[in-house]
């Protein structure tokens, strides 16, 4: 360094030289840093919006695979393809082609299921995501907006699935097709208008599998694609929630920074996600449209089925009374209406607005950036439950006859049970739920005024047994904590506040020092070793009581 | 402004470069830079973006058997998720060049079922172990730091100056005062958006122009044949059977709304069944006709149960009852299926007298009416 007669701290090496190049073209050496420091919290649940992400990538990479082969036309051809059962019968080219695309394409089976498998992941991952938002609170102020684009992009994502469900014009989906046709016709006054601008005329028409393509790979995937992106913008700009915790505030982020330890870890679990699908895609299958055969109107098989994510509306069409309303001029608003398009567009109109009502309900306009537990808010815990109840009943319903075959239970038995279920086992939920977060948030304060339960029965002189408590932290005169309740979690167990050594690194032979690990404990300050001299255990486990900081103040947890 | 101006920022002809502009680079100097160490350099770089290092945590000591241990884990399953790889491109490429032929065949070679699952295992583990492999290096390996960033709320003086320049900016355009101008812009961009979406007009259909919601292909004297054109006798269907049958034209066994079920009672069925009011002599002696489209959602009903008399609906269980006229007796659907009215031609083979009678399939708003 001191040879070359550079400027000082002008780069040396062929990388720092190639990076100032860059940087004097661009300008970016200040928001590449700003990014590479970016705090993320280190939470597991923060990752599940992500494993959405990633199923995202690997069904744009899969799909744009699956359209080099997938004629989207309804021309009807003879098939003369590998499949022999199939060879010489009358078909549209869409299933012949998608038949070709799993037999004569080389490895066109295996990334036809990876793209179902990931879009079946993606969806789950989407709800699951969501739920996490829900019951921690995190669609709160400032976070409404990101949270109305999350409900719109969970309803794309479900049309996404819709639209590529029906594209391979097999029984199963073109009688799916048949569903979506009469749900189009029941809509009161405009339905038939609906039904003909969309499938150019009447069930099922020439048009209907080249325009649900077009909206399958080109406008679902644009806007979905426009809405991540602003998700993620609006995400970075106002950074993440996090879990309430020592160090922990409304204005801070408490983590690691992007680089190298959270993109290492979103890497890793980007491959692993990766993974995982293409596993499935090989060695589970799914929707062999082999065997369902071409679409027919007039056949249909038993227990016809969609995926998951659309259980729910067949099950609520199930469920539903046959209550057609005749008004008067001998119009009709059909009894379908009800249980596909007003329930599905209630549910998630209430999604949408939940954030709004609930701010009205509690008056509570303030900005929040710690999260909420579940048990603190017990009636949007109760609410959540209840609609979780409520979906899950609608989802049994959606495939009673096949329970009703496995279990030989009366079909009419289970479909009477989906009505009667979906009204009163919510009110059970919400009622049940709402005790156990009362009875959580009661344990939390007794074990903060009390201290952990040790396990250890005393006897005193005068011979009565009482079980020694451990306290979290200062006692009053009378053995009381003094500790208030702060929205984190409480430890419970003795280990969770070092009442054990952590275990010697190995798995044959010890690959530490033991005495090196007692001096490590002694010197946190905290647990059994630290406690050695005076046996009195008084530390909460939080930094500021001599806890270890690199537990990101969990006291909760007990990773090393 | 002129040509020769040679404040900074402008584009004039300075050949002297431009001073730093603000911020740390006049905090620091490139001498002081050059005399930090590379942690100094990032933890400063890390506080002027509001995040401060609380703790590290360093990684495992260099040379340790805890070092040699992970980065031996790490190790082998970077390699196993190479080797995966590798394997997948051995099965994908090798199959039918010095593996077996892998594409499907009746009989059903061995390698052409493991074809598939092959690829997803070796693909899925390359993957798995390429990500287990970058989590624990992560967490083995690599320091682990907790860092704190700040969150800024928003700034009052941001708010007020980039309101000022809004206003101002609408201010100046006189919009407030100019109330043509706004009424005009409000009318272009009415007509403007009607402009852009009237293509789609192309897309409306007029439902109700020829009844094709109501109608199908049977008619009076159409021969009911069976899905390979053969037509039918009375006689050829045992009692209680069900068949599904379809107009005698060209593609009609393909016609969405068209199918039928020709179904023939048995003779305590013949005593018991009450047909739909003013649709007695529809049947033909113990047969009798049902469309096959379910008037709930339009699915074929299909499963015929003929001890109950009972037609089932896969899709959501709707349930009709062939003696009392196909009336819904169970589940979502709220209509008899119709019935077609049957006879037999002079060569004694089932035809339809006439269309269905009223409209085939789901409901909808104005099915009453046409």
């Amino acid at each position: 360094m001191a040879a070359t007669a550079t400027a000082p701290g002008a780069p040396t090496s062929r990388l720092g030289k190639a990076a100032t190049e860059f940087d004097d073209r661009l300008i970016v050496a200040g928001p590449v840093r700003r990014t590479l420091n970016k705090v993320f919290p280190d939470h597991w649940s923060f990752l599940l919006g992500e494993i959405a992400l990633y199923c995202f990538i690997l069904l744009l990479l899969s799909g744009t695979y699956l359209t080099f082969f997938f004629d989207a036309t309804m021309t009807e051809v003879v098939y003369d393809g590998e499949y022999d059962p199939l060879r010489g019968t009358d078909m549209s080219a869409a299933y012949a082609s998608a038949l070709d695309l799993s037999f004569d394409v080389r490895g066109g089976l295996f990334m036809r299921q990876m793209h179902h498998w990931a879009a079946l992941l993606f969806v789950a991952a989407i709800v699951v995501h969501l739920l996490r938002i829900f019951f921690t609170g995190a669609f709160r102020r400032p976070r409404e907006s990101n949270w109305l684009i999350g409900v719109v992009m969970l309803v794309l994502s479900l049309l996404m699935g819709v639209t590529g469900y029906t594209l391979p014009d097999d029984l199963l989906s073109g009688t799916g097709l048949r569903i979506i046709s009469a749900i189009l016709l029941s809509i009161p006054v405009i339905g038939t208008w609906v039904h003909f601008a969309i499938f150019n005329g009447d069930f099922v028409g020439e048009e209907i599998i080249g325009r649900f393509y077009i909206a399958h790979v080109l406008i679902f995937p644009a806007i979905l694609l426009a809405l991540i992106a602003v998700h993620l913008l609006i995400l970075v700009k106002q950074k993440h929630t996090q879990f309430p915790g020592p160090g922990r505030t409304e204005h801070n982020v408490v983590g690691n920074r992007l680089f190298p330890t959270f993109a290492g870890k979103a890497t890793g679990l980007l491959l692993v996600v990766f993974g995982v699908c293409a596993a499935l895609a090989g060695l589970v299958q799914i929707n062999p449209v082999w065997l369902w055969g071409p679409y027919n109107p007039a056949q249909v098989s038993a227990a016809s089925q969609p995926d998951w994510y659309i259980l729910f509306l067949d099950g609520s069409t199930r469920i539903f009374p046959a209550w057609d309303i005749n008004l008067p001029g001998d119009y009709t608003i059909p009894a379908l209406f009800w249980p596909t398009v007003v329930v599905a567009g209630a549910m998630f109109t209430v999604l949408a607005l939940y954030p709004m009502i609930e701010r009205k309900l509690t008056g509570d306009t303030a900005a929040h950036h710690l999260l909420q537990r579940p048990r603190d808010v017990p009636v949007r815990t109760s609410l959540g439950v209840m609609a979780l109840t409520f979906y899950l009943v609608l989802v049994i319903s959606g495939s009673n006859d096949v329970i009703a075959d496995k279990f030989t239970i009366s079909l009419n038995a289970m479909t009477w049970f989906g009505r009667i279920g979906v009204i009163v086992f919510p009110a059970i939920a919400y009622m049940i739920t709402y005790r156990i977060c009362l009875g959580l948030q009661q344990h939390d304060r007794e074990v903060l005024e009390h201290g952990i339960e040790t396990g250890v029965i005393r006897r005193l002189p005068h011979g009565e047994f009482i079980e020694v408590h451990q306290p979290l932290g200062p006692v009053d005169e009378h053995g009381h904590g003094q500790l208030a309740y702060g929205g984190a979690p409480v430890p419970k167990r003795m280990n969770q506040v070092g009442g054990a050594r952590r275990a010697i690194r190995g798995f044959f032979t010890p690959i530490e020092q033991p005495s090196a690990v007692e001096l490590e404990q002694q010197g946190e300050g905290r647990g059994l070793a630290a406690g050695e001299a005076a046996r009195e255990l008084t530390s909460s486990g939080r930094p500021s009581d001599g806890g270890r900081p690199s537990d990101g103040g969990r006291p909760q947890d007990t990773r090393d | 402004m002129n040509t020769h101006e040679t404040r900074p920022g402008s584009a004039g002809g300075s050949d002297t470069p431009g001073p730093l502009h603000g911020g740390p680079d006049e905090d620091y100097t490139p001498e002081q830079l050059a005399a930090m160490s590379r942690e100094e350099l990032d933890i400063l770089g890390a506080r002027y973006d509001g995040v401060e290092i609380l703790h590290v945590d360093p990684g495992p000591e260099p040379g340790s058997r805890l070092e040699k241990r992970a980065v031996r884990q790490v190790g082998w399953t970077f390699a196993g998720a190479g080797i995966s790889a590798l394997l997948f491109l051995v099965v994908y490429a090798g199959s039918g060049w010095f593996l077996p032929e892998w594409a499907w065949a009746e009989e059903g070679t061995t390698w052409s079922a493991l074809f598939t699952p092959l690829l997803g295992l070796f693909m899925g583990l390359a993957f798995t172990l390429a990500g287990v492999g970058l989590v624990l290096y992560t967490k083995k390996l690599l320091p682990h730091e907790t860092a704190v960033q700040d969150k800024h709320d928003g700034s009052h003086f941001d708010r007020v100056t980039t309101g000022a320049t809004l206003v101002g900016g609408l201010h100046n355009s006189g919009l407030a005062r100019r109330k043509l101008l706004t009424r005009s812009l409000g009318f272009m961009g009415a007509a403007f958006g009607l402009m852009l979406i009237a293509p789609l007009g192309g897309m409306i259909k007029n439902p109700n122009k020829g009844n094709p919601l109501g109608r199908t292909n049977w008619a009076e004297g159409v021969r009911l044949v069976r899905d390979d054109g053969s037509p039918i006798r009375p006689g050829d269907q045992q009692p209680g059977s069900l068949e599904t049958v379809f107009p005698a034209v060209p593609g009609g066994n393909r016609q969405s709304d068209a199918a039928t079920m020709l179904i023939r009672l048995r003779p305590e069925q013949v005593t018991s069944d009450r047909p739909r009011e003013g649709q007695a002599d529809f049947g033909y002696g113990d047969y009798v006709a049902y469309s096959k489209i379910c008037t709930h959602a339009g699915c074929p009903v299909s499963l015929y149960e003929q001890e109950t008399s009972r037609i089932l609906c896969p899709c959501h269980q709707s349930q009709f009852d062939v003696t009392q006229g196909a009336k819904p007796v169970f589940g979502p659907a709220t209509r008899s299926l119709p019935q077609l009215p049957i006879t037999v031609d002079d060569e004694g083979y089932f035809v339809a007298r006439s269309d269905y009678i009223e409209a085939v399939g789901p409901t909808y708003w104005n099915r009453e009416r046409i």
